[in-house]
């Protein structure tokens, strides 16, 4: 009977589960990003998590219980200095795993389990209003002639101050990425109208970690022409 | 041992069969380079998932 049994059986015998699973922890820690299995992944969470809330606790008992799960003093000694600082914000959750698809051979699902560093757009929901955006965004090019005639030296002060600041905002928060990215575009075209390479690099870059595409395409063609 | 009494008609065959029919895959679509994905995992063509690069490709088309 299953009773009171938690644990994915994996493997046949208990003594190579806990093999298993504590190299997985082990190369976790290590790499912070490693790719295997559904079902090793999800196991490994639960035990991922174990330990970070033992290395938060960070007394010498919870080191010793620490030791006591991993083979490897070196990972021990990282779990308890840098990993236990990183999510003192951080009560649970720390693990993410992330879908890659069927493996060849088996069919296996495969994925990726990270430590969390990061968060992720939030909603697919909100990533469909990007290809909404992007007509707006198009439609901009357009319109530049008529701004570069109104809005000379005033804007490209403005774009040179705000520029930056977005560029701030959008690391800070990924989730905002939607409209920040859409004032930033704003902010860059003026840039560019601007004549200043540099903030067209950045624009570039920015634009390229906001995944549009389409506006990076013509930033792109727009730098082209200027050089 | 229970043996079937009549061979199945066309019709009777044709009515168990019609329930077996295969049903497309769910598909959607990649909101950065919009090749089509399968729902709740990494992009196959760009690597990314919800505005995070997971895997590199060899080489990106844009």
């Amino acid at each position: 009977m299953r009773h009171r049994k938690k644990s994915r059986r994996l493997v046949g015998k208990w003594e190579h589960r806990k093999a298993l699973l504590r190299n997985l922890l082990v190369a976790l820690f290590i790499h912070e990003r490693i790719q295997t299995t559904e079902a090793k992944a999800k196991e490994l969470r639960r035990l991922a998590d174990k330990m970070i809330v033992l290395a938060k606790r960070g007394d010498l008992a919870a080191r010793r219980q620490a030791l006591s799960i991993l083979p490897d003093k070196a990972v021990v000694r990282k779990l308890f200095s840098e990993i236990k600082d990183r999510y003192a914000y951080r009560q649970s959750g720390f693990t993410r795993i992330v879908r890659i698809g069927p493996r060849r051979g088996d069919a296996a699902m495969m994925v990726i389990i990270e430590l969390v560093t990061d968060k992720l757009e939030h909603k697919p929901a909100a990533k469909k209003e990007a290809p909404a955006t992007t007509p707006e965004a198009k439609e901009k090019p357009a319109a530049e002639p008529v701004e570069e005639v109104k809005e000379t030296e005033a804007a490209e002060a403005k774009a040179a101050e705000s520029a930056p600041a977005q560029e701030e905002k959008v690391e800070e928060t990924p989730q905002a990425v939607e409209t920040a990215a859409e004032e930033a575009s704003e902010a860059k075209e003026e840039a560019i109208t601007a004549e200043s390479s540099e903030t067209t690099k950045e624009a570039e870059e920015e634009t390229s970690t906001t995944s549009q595409e389409e506006t990076k395409e013509e930033i792109k063609e727009e730098s082209e022409k200027k050089a | 041992m229970a043996v079937p009494k009549r061979k199945s008609s066309r019709s009777r065959r044709g009515m168990r069969r019609a329930h077996k029919s295969l049903k497309a895959p769910a598909v959607s679509v990649c909101p950065k380079c919009k090749s089509p994905k399968l729902p709740h995992r990494i992009c196959p063509s760009c690597g990314t998932y919800r505005g995070k690069v997971f895997l590199t490709m060899e080489e990106e088309e844009f």
